[in-house]
């Protein structure tokens, strides 16, 4: 079974936070350690497992994926942002599978959706209605919405609307973070930082939480203790809805942080994970159908009978309809899982999961053979 | 004053049919071992067992109790009378849970982050055998006879077969989601597998591999995720099967000749691991959230007692008489 990762390198500044730094191997470990799971497995069945990974610029990234076409590599991993996404897809052969372990974009899964490509990520709705039925439960009801300037940003805020709107929350506030560049905290910028914030955030509307819509990194770690109001910060601060983080110990997870981390020699980011669950759907399809046809795993993972163990206390199964794979969201300050979602009493006809994201009747995916019905 | 005590002493033999057993409890984030009385069910001792204790055994003469030290990657062995460290036993990394030889030796280590199987000699304290098998390895059941000794692997989804004279895989068995537990009856004839995250337990053909049946769990107005399988024991008798359900807090009881399950009952919060009394007239189960013990009359099939432990209860083991 051979199959290729190949991860887009957008130019970017630096993280706020040096712990968020980016390495060579970032999600390239995480699928080394898939392969090391699903060839372990597969010595006792015959298969074999060869992964090969790319990284590339975003100029470049469709010239790599053509080469990876024409190498006869049927099963991609995509790790880039939309446009790549749907020009990868779009260009693929017939019977090729990607698997999305990055972009979170919810078009993606309704009126934008490729038959050709499950989405192991979750979308932006599953992360915000995982915090909203969190907030929802602690009965902090009415939010002062932060967003930043980016188009990136603002989807991710009206993730946050609609979020509000599916659970009964109340946005009292909104107010827009203008990306004028050049904010760091390097030397001293905590000084200026510390004057900015309270201004910025005086004379809110009554809240109970700070919501932060920064898909860009650009403001939201600056909130948290610096708000005008001794309000939490919830959303890109504070308290994060996370696919892993690496204090994640629950449900054996504690085993898969030992094995990457003496695999790799660092701790498992959210990339690394969303890269090892790709190709363990893939792993455990071949596992189940002894077929590396890429048809046949994408039909097994799509069909009844696929669930996977991926650390969250519960299988992790796909929506037949759209090609989203359903699972819990980690809610973490960082230091530990404070939460996991789906909250308690959000009920669903099909799975608790489906309370998160995009439920059938509002998703426009028709490429499943389903979609609104 | 001494005809008093003699009616007392009297009496105390005759609700004392069995002897009472030490109960010896791993405290995975306690760090300690606690030490039950069967018969008063109280806490007589605890003591520091090595870092992360989890899987717990104890020797057929009860003069050795094991206890799986998995930070310290060793086996800690302790005298279960005065509760000093006796020695370790190589382990191989994170040993998890292990099964001993029905004889007393030797030992079978299932190393978590390592996909082995350590087998180690009890008596000369050497590594006999380290056997590859899949990813995150658990469960250890060993049949009756010592021949065949079962070892689950939780991200792999099998049951792997090990031949004990030759060390060498013989079949595997794919089985559901995450595997944590394997439980062989006393006449050698079933093995029992329970997945965590599957939500099921399979009832194997060991001579085969073959899987007969599945046995699946419902409780209304809990959360079918929560229906968690981890810890299974069977009465000798092979009758009926006791199985913990994790996060939902309760033990299924099935009737080991139909599968079909019988009564949930509620015990503490996060049920994993279920250990009989030598005479089955009790089940002991850790519950590792409510940091206590439940207390099942195996024969009423009911939850008779809890009992605080330390913290994070993860194994329990029974002395034999």
């Amino acid at each position: 079974m051979a199959a290729a990762v190949i991860r887009v390198d957008y130019p970017s500044l630096l993280p706020i936070s040096r712990l968020d730094l980016p390495t060579e191997d970032l999600g390239f470990a995480g699928a080394e350690l898939a392969t090391q799971d699903n060839l372990t497995t597969g010595q006792f069945l015959g298969q074999d497992y060869v992964t090969q990974t790319v990284a590339v610029p975003p100029e470049e990234a469709q010239a790599a994926f053509d080469r990876l076409v024409a190498e006869g590599t049927r099963i991609v991993v995509v790790q880039a942002r939309r446009e790549e996404l749907l020009a990868f897809a779009d260009a693929a052969p017939e019977g090729m599978l990607l698997l999305n372990a990055r972009a979170t974009d919810e078009a993606l899964r309704s009126e934008e959706c490729r038959a050709n490509v499950l989405h192991v990520a979750p979308s932006d709705r599953m992360m915000t209605d995982a915090l909203a039925q969190f907030l929802i439960w602690k009965r902090w009801g009415d939010w002062f919405l932060i967003h930043g300037s980016h188009p990136e940003d603002r989807a991710l805020a009206e993730a946050y609307e609609a979020s509000a709107e599916k659970f009964g929350a109340r946005i009292r506030e909104t107010r827009e973070f203008a990306d004028t560049g050049g904010a760091r905290v390097a030397d001293t910028g905590h000084v200026l930082v510390q004057r900015q914030i309270p201004v910025f955030t005086q004379d809110a509307r009554r809240h109970d939480v700070v919501v932060a819509a920064d898909a860009s990194d650009v403001f939201a770690p600056y909130l948290p203790f610096q708000t005008w109001d001794a309000a939490p910060v919830v959303g890109a601060a504070g308290l994060r809805p996370v696919t892993w983080h690496a204090a994640h110990e629950a449900w054996g997870a504690t085993q898969m942080q030992n094995r990457f981390e003496e695999l790799a020699g660092r701790p498992m980011r959210e990339e690394d994970y969303l890269a090892w669950l790709a190709l363990r759907v893939v792993g455990e399809s071949v596992t189940r159908t002894g077929s590396a046809d890429p048809q046949a795993i994408r039909n097994y993972a799509l069909g009844p009978d696929f669930e996977l163990a991926a650390f969250k206390g519960q299988p992790v199964t796909f929506r037949d309809w759209n090609g989203q794979l359903r699972q819990p969201v980690l809610l973490t300050d960082g230091r530990i899982t404070v939460s996991v979602s789906p909250q308690d009493g959000f009920l669903h006809e099909v799975s608790p999961l489906d309370t998160l994201g995009l439920d059938r009747p509002e998703s426009r995916c028709t490429a499943f053979g389903g979609g609104q019905e | 004053m001494i005809r008093t005590t003699l009616a007392a002493l009297l009496l105390s033999a005759a609700a004392w049919p069995a002897q009472a057993n030490k109960v010896f409890i791993s405290n995975e984030r306690g760090n300690t071992v606690t030490v039950l009385d069967s018969e008063t069910w109280e806490v007589i001792a605890e003591f520091p067992a090595g870092n992360r204790p989890r899987g717990i055994t104890i020797s057929p003469d009860g003069t050795e109790l094991y206890v799986c030290a998995s930070d310290d990657d060793t086996v800690r062995v302790f005298d279960p009378n005065t509760y000093e460290e006796l020695h370790t036993l190589p382990s191989g990394p994170d040993p998890e849970l292990f099964v001993l030889h029905p004889s007393g030796n030797p030992l079978y280590i299932a190393n978590e982050d390592d996909n082995l199987v350590t087998v180690t000699d009890v008596e000369t304290h050497q590594i006999l055998a380290e056997i590859p098998v899949g990813v995150e390895p658990e469960g250890m059941g060993i049949s009756p006879d010592g021949a065949v000794v079962v070892n689950t692997s939780e991200t792999t989804n099998m049951a792997h077969f090990i031949d004990t004279q030759t060390f060498e895989i013989t079949q595997n068995t794919l089985v559901d989601q995450r595997p944590r537990f394997a439980q062989f009856t006393e006449d050698g004839s079933l093995l029992y597998v329970s997945s965590e995250i599957g939500g099921t337990v399979s009832v194997i053909d060991p001579a085969s591999g073959e899987i007969l049946h599945k046995i699946v769990f419902e409780v209304p107005g809990v959360q079918p995720e929560l229906l968690q399988p981890v810890g299974v024991r069977v009465t000798q008798d092979g009758r009926r099967v006791f199985v913990a359900l994790g996060p939902s807090n309760r033990v299924a009881v099935i009737d080991g000749e139909t599968w079909e399950v019988l009564d949930y009952l509620l015990v503490g919060q996060r049920v994993w691991q279920l250990a009989f009394t030598p005479d089955e007239k009790f089940l002991i189960t850790t519950n590792g959230n409510s940091n206590d013990v439940s207390i099942i009359d195996v024969a009423a099939e009911e939850v008779i007692l809890s009992v605080p432990v330390g913290q994070q209860p993860w194994g329990v083991v029974v002395a034999p008489d």
